[in-house]
């Protein structure tokens, strides 16, 4: 099960570095969430994979009786999922934001905040790339 | 979105969703559930309502800014960590009041792990729902 | 002892929460905010004192017994960081008072930047990873709004590259950490510290090591992972790339020298090696990319690349005497670069512009702000008697010491290109006169705009002084700092004693 769930964290990592190549913020931003993805499961997997019951403490007992699943792995998990959340938003809206602010999503044209001093203009090849959001 | 099945099953759709979100909340004192779990569910079902009704009808069916909800989570959970530090405690650790209890009977419960988890309820709701409500007026 | 651990991270939100509620009530926000630096100051003084007088001191959350609860610690490098923060909170609130406009407060500004410290002060204080990562996320939130607040083109452009490129350094870290718990068992870092010497396998641990460094890296804009910084710290008002400038990389230097000093120290020589690579070309290249900018603050905004390197090569070094430098260059440092600052922020104000060729004839029109430029610009630059030559003597001496001439070399090279770079801002925004003769050139600004301005200045130019003239006791301070990082045996047994 480790190795098949070590596979899986591979190949999410691969497709989002795929993903995050790309000149489009947009699948910059997708490949980031499958890596985050691929983080938490990581978590998950070096936590060791255990059948056990889950961690509840019966009424009246000081300790579970049997032998129980770790739960902090998925403490952890819960709250990176949670930022995770909250960041994916974020960037998301931002990304929208400088969309219809800018006109691009392609990251060699935002040039605005360092322009080239070398007189050349950035062609903006983003509507002949696939993947243009539109 | 203008949809007339949405608008009406929402009506009761977000009742119900509140009510069963105020359920989650005090059932994970002791099973699962809890203030994170309650607050998701009484979100969606705003966000449900948002989507069938739009944003301002949302917000001015929520009335308060949902920013200023979850800021107000905040300060209850502090507040609720904060209490073990007049009780001499390290902070966190969990305050306990037995209403009416006796020797070996416990009473009413009431300790500051409940109001923690009333601040977390309220600081997911909130964020969750700006978060919603400002991704819906953008697009 | 648990609460003076818990105020100086609960007093920001606290007050997050006040000013975000009155952000609609006139100035009632903005005053507030500057009494919450004033008593976050406070007890940050309180607990330097405390752990000056009783050694490390920690405090278990919830009462759960380490490692298994979230620990807090304050060592004097713990401490001394949160007072530092506090002190460029301070001086940048009461900046904000007269820089930041109705519309960002409205959008709540002051809110954000409490949340901003608490987050910066959490990740000081915390004795346990995952706990760092969340004070990371809170701080980088709290960034990523300051950033793009009030959403100025320039804002969004910078905010892209900034939002993107920190993204994945939390990933690496969220990763990093989950690998290190599944080879340990545990992620409270004193019980790292002998844990991480038990694995079998040695090689995953450098591995993982080297993990790290990367995530770390990116958050403190070292040599092949800087990128973002330099895209971004000229878009936002100076009120916010003041406090990123002073604080926001160096919670990346802290965490490099705490996870280098106290969990992987197994194989020094592998990876100190590469941090010291990592070090020389950090300091040439981002003085280098300083010298082709034509524009105040991203001259400035290249010169923290370069003085990052300075950090990394105490570390790197792992002397003594280099770690007492890397504690002393990270307090000079901090005030320095806040304060550069907030020096350009006047004077774009008073020129109009940031490019050093539109703007001139300050020294003319202030020559107090001339002055106040010139105290942190050339202690950035290392002159005798200002603590930034303190500071560089400190790691140049421990470089020399250990043999290591290069690194010496580069060291002292990057202190003169500075030089450079301060002369040419000096020469073309303070000595040369305003393009515009026609006398409208430097604006005069109103008397109480002027003193909020200027005040936190002095005050941050003042405490240079202070550094540089009485280097002594700071340098004691130092010296008792480094030596817990290198021997954490008492950081270690505070943890496992505390309740």
């Amino acid at each position: 099960m480790e190795v098949a769930l070590a596979l899986i964290v591979g190949l999410l990592v691969a497709c989002s570095i795929y993903l995050m190549l790309s000149r489009n913020v947009l699948r910059f931003i997708f490949g980031l969430v499958l890596l985050s993805n691929s983080a938490n499961l990581t978590i998950f997997t070096a936590g060791r994979l255990t059948r056990a019951e889950p961690p509840l403490i019966p009424t009246g007992m000081p300790a579970p009786p049997e032998l129980v699943a770790n739960a902090l792995p998925q403490a952890l998990i819960l709250t990176a999922i949670v930022i995770g959340f909250g960041l994916f938003a974020f960037s998301l809206s931002l990304v929208f934001r400088t969309y219809r602010e800018l006109g691009t999503l392609n990251s060699d044209a935002m040039r605005l905040a360092e322009p080239r001093t070398d007189g050349k203009d950035v062609v903006d090849d983003s509507k002949t790339q696939r993947g243009e959001a539109s | 979105m203008n949809s007339l099945i949405l608008n009406a099953a929402t009506r009761i759709l977000v009742a119900l969703m509140l009510l069963f979100s105020v359920f989650m909340l005090l059932r994970g004192h002791n099973e699962p559930g809890g203030g994170f779990i309650g607050g998701l569910v009484a979100a969606i079902g705003l966000t449900l309502y948002a989507i069938g009704h739009g944003t301002r009808e949302a917000r001015r069916a929520l009335r308060a800014d949902p920013r200023a909800i979850a800021m107000v989570g905040l300060a209850l959970a502090i507040l609720a960590a904060a209490l073990a530090v007049i009780g001499g405690d390290s902070f966190f650790t969990g305050q306990w009041l037995f209403i009416g209890g006796s020797e070996g009977e416990k009473g009413l419960p009431i300790s500051s792990v409940l109001l923690f988890d009333i601040g977390v309820y309220l600081v997911v709701i909130g964020a969750v729902l700006a978060i919603v409500f400002a991704l819906e007026d953008e697009v | 002892m648990s609460w003076l651990l818990v105020a100086p991270i609960m007093l920001p939100i606290s007050f997050a929460i006040l000013v975000f509620l009155v952000r609609e009530k006139g100035g009632w926000g903005r005053w507030l905010s500057v009494v919450g630096c004033v008593l976050h100051l406070a007890v940050s003084v309180a607990l330097l004192v405390e752990v000056w007088n009783q050694g490390v001191i920690a405090s278990q959350m919830g009462g759960w017994p380490a490692p298994f609860g979230i620990t807090l610690v304050a060592d004097l490098f713990s401490a001394v960081m949160v007072l530092i923060a506090a002190i460029t909170g301070l001086a940048v609130s009461v900046y904000a008072l007269a820089d930041i406009d109705r519309r960002r407060e409205l959008l709540g500004y002051h809110a954000l930047f409490q949340c901003l410290l608490a987050g910066v002060c959490g990740a000081f204080l915390t004795g346990d990873l995952f706990n760092l990562y969340v004070w990371f996320e809170v701080m980088v939130i709290a960034s990523f709004g300051l950033l793009v607040l009030g959403g100025d083109k320039e804002q969004l452009d910078g905010g892209v590259k900034y939002v993107t490129l920190n993204l994945i350094s939390t990933v690496l870290f969220l990763a990093a950490i989950g690998m290190l718990y599944g080879v340990t068992g545990t992620l409270n870092m004193a019980d790292l510290h002998t844990a991480v010497g038990e694995v079998e396998n040695q090689g995953v641990v450098v591995m993982i090591a080297v993990l790290f460094m990367i995530a770390f890296g990116i958050k403190s804009a070292v040599f092949p992972l800087f990128f973002w910084l330099p895209a971004a710290y000229h878009t936002p008002p100076v009120a916010v790339s003041a406090v990123f400038a002073g604080l926001l990389t160096k919670v990346g230097v802290y965490a490099l020298i705490r996870v280098f000093t106290l969990i992987f120290t197994q194989d020094v020589d592998y990876t100190h090696s590469i941090l010291l690579v990592v070090a020389a070309f950090t300091m040439l290249t981002g003085v280098l990319g300083a010298a082709a900018q034509t524009e105040f603050r991203k001259i400035l905004s290249f010169h923290i690349i370069s003085q990052i390197g300075y950090m990394v090569l105490g570390l790197a070094l792992y002397t003594p005497l280099a770690l007492i430098g890397a504690v002393f260059y990270l307090v000079h440092h901090i005030v320095v670069k806040a304060n550069l600052f907030l020096v350009s922020g006047v004077a774009r104000r008073m020129t109009g512009t940031e490019s050093l060729a539109g703007s001139g004839g300050l020294y003319a029109a202030s020559p107090l702000l001339a002055v106040l430029f010139f105290i942190p610009a050339f202690s950035l630059a290392g002159f005798p008697p200002l603590s930034g030559f303190w500071a560089k003597y400190l790691l140049v001496k421990a470089s020399l010491d250990i043999g290591d001439y290069v690194i010496a070399a580069i060291a002292l090279i990057t202190g003169i290109l500075t030089v450079f770079s301060m002369t040419k801002i000096w020469a073309a925004v303070f000595w040369k006169p305003h393009p515009e003769t026609n006398g409208s050139g430097v604006v005069r600004l109103p008397r109480q705009e002027w003193l909020s301005l200027v005040l936190p200045i002095g005050f941050l130019a003042s405490l240079t002084l202070i550094i540089g003239f009485f280097p002594e006791p700071f340098y004691v301070f130092a010296e008792r700092a480094a030596g817990q990082l290198l021997d954490p045996s008492a950081y270690v047994a505070a943890v496992a004693g505390a309740d």
